[in-house]
């Protein structure tokens, strides 16, 4: 067992846990932040990505210790408006268990679209989300969701 | 004019969707919640002598449930009482549950189960369908004289087709939490489920309780696909003996292994044809033989190959059919529902067999299908004519006209230009909405509507929401019937101390029989509140509804289904009325082919589908799309192989389904063609887009490469080996 300390959606927190102890766990378990989902244990599904310093990871392949002293966004944390919004009236989320991860995937993509200038398109958000394992929708409506987040501009 | 229904309302349950608020099984354990888990057999087949537990760990710390420890029948309720829910003495399939062990943290879990070693006798196992001897079921269809048919044909063609074992891949694996009795005496169990009360019977019957006193509450879903009809079943069970033992809740939680491992996926299937046609290639003679692998239990292989059955000489009009399907015991991992049950597997052999004629006629496959299509007034293959709603010709002509393949030389010489072929398909089906024959009549689904006391209508059914838009579809239909908004309608719950038995949310049957008998409560609550209040009383309706109460007004109605008048079935000889209506289908695809890499590419997608009646749009097409997908991956990605009777693809790494970028963009052409006994003339449409993307691909692929494609997944290795034998030339 050892001391993390790491900030989680703007909040500092420390957490006593074994350095190993997955950060999908920790979230969910120690912080009950439960909006991050597992759905195969190995970085396959995407359900449980969440960003590090802004960029997206799959937290059930994070080990606890390598978030020390950094900056963790999840699915409940702020900035994610204007997606959550477009998924929900583009019918982005079916049975809603890899939407979380879709959602702050999206929201990376954006930021670096934004960072590098890129003018986000079909063919970019296809690439960008294709770590994202969805079974219900066939992506039409994924990809239209994260589109019409992107018309929205680098607005929160 | 419809004032709700046909528009796009948003999910009322999107909102915890999104922002991650909805509560899966796994995001609401309780505190003091135990862990549990099944051991399980390491061999398809054999005996159990029994366990060896590690005298180096402290057993008294966990809790351990055998096959004696059942107080009631040690059966997982289902079709046939042939599946124990732990084995006792003989083992039928590799990871058959033998033993049940908890711990109150996971560390202890698996520290326990490392510490028990099962002792096993091994025999040989039967993994062969073909050399099967026990048949769980066998249905005999038989229209004209199809021998006197096939013999006086101007040409006969004989065919044999396969589809392998495809699996469902709900993202979220299967669970449950139970409880231990109560005060009251009730046990309760929350899960992750499509059917809340398939569950409740079975835990009534493994602990010997009431029905009454087993509740069970569905959780958020995260995906079914039919593999959350029958299995949560085993997990419920498994989960609330050990709570029992344990005197604490328990959670049953699989992890992705686990989950593909051991649960039941798409029966793999072998088809075969022979058809006698004119030189018109008209239909004169359909002889059809359909074998389905069913695994080691009955399951509800019987109901599967029902469905396989009936829509195996496809949506073609033909006076002389006959079908025998079996479906057989093997020592595989049992076999169940998935998406389409049955019918995907004979739908891809009857419409690979008419692109076979098409070819061998030199006529235009969609020309083919132009002129054997059912019609209204036609009758099927179990001789029920079809009366109403029959949209088969206005979703050829309209995909048709959308993606002009009749234009397209199918399967005809091209120069051939670099390794790259580019080719085009079609498929053209159907899929029967509801239970077969008499099921609806005999489960007599219940819906009630109750007013609450703030004048909302409160909606309770068991049919649940897990991605296809239950709550939504339900809250259309109630707002339209009382004429009301969304606003006024909250879809309760899934809960069965709470909702009446409105059967399984399966069979394409949630909108047009329980949707049915949900428009049909609220108009009746409707009436009453205009009655009381005389029509065009003053005030919202919340207001005249709180009315009505505070008058003393009854504000709960409950409906019965009852079906549509003139259905006539008969079980024996499977002849009849299969279904009160079908959904009507054609699907459209463009691939390219790498001849180095044999990857096949999908570039685009068409379906027009009738549903009589698009609800919700949005979710219609969400549900053709998703099932579409689906289809595709079946068709070309998706392997499930066994070895020595364990599923070789268990894991996620290895058990693929499509992501955004194997995902051609999709059209979606809705067809409307009403039904009268549907609400709002609506049919079903969860299972339909499953059946016809797997022929369509094959028929593409074989427009691509010239060569014959008779069994899905058509991966890489498989096109290869068929492409080196057609073209020796082009081998290493």
């Amino acid at each position: 067992m050892s001391e993390h300390e790491f900030e989680v959606n703007g909040v500092r927190r420390t957490v006593s846990a074994d350095p190993l102890r997955r950060l999908l766990d920790v979230l969910r378990e120690d912080l009950a932040l439960t909006g991050t989902k597992e759905g195969c244990g190995e970085g396959e599904c995407g359900a449980c990505t969440v960003m590090i310093d802004g960029e997206a990871v799959n937290s059930c392949l994070v080990p606890v210790c390598q978030v020390q002293g950094a900056r963790v966004t999840t699915v409940e944390g702020a900035g994610l408006e204007s997606v959550q919004e477009a998924f929900l009236e583009e019918g982005g989320a079916q049975c809603g268990i890899c939407t979380p991860g879709l959602i702050v995937m999206t929201r990376a993509w954006l930021d670096t679209c934004e960072r590098e200038g890129r003018v986000p398109d079909e063919a970019e958000a296809r690439r960008a989300l294709a770590g994202n394992l969805c079974r219900c929708t066939g992506y039409g409506k994924v990809i239209a969701s994260a589109l019409a987040a992107a018309a929205e501009g680098g607005e929160r | 004019m419809t004032r709700v229904v046909g528009t796009r309302l948003r999910r009322p349950e999107g909102p915890d969707k999104v922002t991650g608020r909805a509560m899966y099984v796994a995001d609401d354990v309780p505190v003091g919640c135990w862990w549990g888990k099944a051991i399980r057999s390491p061999v398809a087949h054999g005996e159990l002598l029994g366990f060896e537990l590690d005298p180096a760990f402290d057993f008294s710390q966990v809790v351990l449930v055998r096959a004696a420890d059942i107080p009631g029948v040690n059966v997982v309720d289902l079709i046939v009482d042939d599946q124990p829910i732990l084995a006792s003495d003989a083992i039928e399939h590799w990871g058959q549950p033998l033993l049940l062990v908890a711990a109150a943290d996971q560390a202890t879990l698996d520290a326990a189960v490392r510490a028990i070693d099962v002792r096993v006798r091994e025999s040989e196992p039967l993994l062969d369908m073909e050399a099967a001897e026990v048949v769980f079921k066998e249905i005999v269809i038989d229209k004209g004289d199809v021998d006197a048919a096939l013999a006086s044909a101007p040409h006969v063609l004989r065919r044999t087709y396969h589809t392998d074992s495809q699996e469902q891949m709900y993202i979220e694996p299967q669970g449950a939490i139970a409880w231990p009795e109560a005060a009251d005496g009730t046990v309760l169990v929350r899960g992750s489920l499509q059917c809340p009360y398939y569950v409740q019977r079975a835990l009534a019957r493994a602990l010997d309780i009431e029905p009454a006193r087993a509740r069970v509450v569905q959780a958020a879903t995260g995906g079914g696909f039919g593999g959350k009809e029958e299995y949560p079943s085993v997990v419920a069970c498994h989960a609330a003996l050990l709570a029992r033992a344990a005197g604490q809740p328990v959670a049953v939680i699989y992890d992705r292994h686990e989950d593909l491992a051991v649960t039941p996926k798409r029966h793999p299937a072998r088809v075969r044809h022979a058809t006698g046609y004119d030189d018109d290639g008209r239909l004169l003679a359909m002889d059809v033989d359909v074998l389905l692998d069913g695994g080691a239990f009955t399951t509800l292989s019987p109901v599967v190959l029902s469905r396989a059955a009936i829509h195996a000489a496809g949506a073609y009009r033909c006076d002389a059919v006959r079908i025998r399907g079996r479906v057989v015991k093997t020592n595989h991992v049992p076999y169940g529902a998935f998406r389409g049950f049955g019918a995907p597997q004979v739908c891809f052999a009857v419409e690979r067999q008419m692109d076979a004629i098409a070819r061998e006629r030199d006529l235009h496959p969609a020309t083919l299908r132009k002129r054997n299509a059912l019609r209204l007034g036609d009758t099927t293959a179990t001789s029920g004519r079809l009366e109403e709603s029959v949209g088969s010709e206005e979703v050829l002509a309209k995909i048709l006209e959308r993606t002009g393949f009749e234009d397209h030389p199918w399967c005809q010489p091209r120069p051939a230009a670099g390794r790259k072929r580019r080719g085009a398909g079609f498929s053209f089906f159907f899929h029967g909405a509801g239970f077969t024959g008499a099921g609806e009549v005999h489960l007599k689904a219940k819906v009630d509507v109750r007013l609450a006391a703030d004048g909302r209508c409160e909606v309770h059914s068991a049919s649940t929401e897990f991605g296809q838009g239950t709550v939504t579809m339900f809250t259309a239909i109630a707002a339209e019937a009382l004429e009301t908004g969304p606003d006024d309608v909250l879809v309760v719950e899934p809960d069965t101390g709470a909702v009446p038995d409105s059967g399984p949310t399966v069979a394409s049957r949630t909108c047009m029989v329980v949707g049915g008998c949900l428009a049909r409560a609220c108009r009746e609550l409707r009436a009453r509140i205009d009655a009381h209040g005389g029509q065009g009383a003053e005030g919202s309706f919340r207001e005249r509804a709180r009315a009505f109460l505070a008058a003393g007004g009854d504000g709960r109605v409950e409906v019965t289904y009852a079906s549509p008048p003139g259905l006539v079935w008969d079980d024996e000889r499977y002849e009849g009325d299969a279904y009160p209506a079908y959904g009507w289908a054609a699907d459209y695809v463009e691939v390219e082919v790498d001849l180095d890499t044999f990857e096949v590419s999908m570039e685009r997608f068409v379906s027009a589908v009738d549903v009589g009646k698009a609800i919700q749009p949005q979710l219609v097409e969400g549900q053709i799309e998703g099932g579409s997908l689906q289809a595709l991956g079946f068709a070309h990605i998706e392997v499930v192989g066994t070895k020595d009777g364990r599923f070789l693809q268990d894991r996620m790494a290895t058990c693929i389904i499509p992501t955004t970028l194997d995902a051609p963009p999709m059209e979606v052409l809705l067809v409307e063609e009403p039904f009268s006994h549907g609400p709002y003339g609506a049919k079903g449409v969860g299972e339909l887009p499953m059946d016809g993307g797997a022929p369509a691909v094959a028929s593409a692929i074989e427009d691509a490469l010239g060569i014959s494609i008779d069994r899905v997944p058509a991966t890489p290795e498989r096109l290869a080996a068929a492409w080196l034998a057609a073209h020796p030339e082009e081998a290493l």
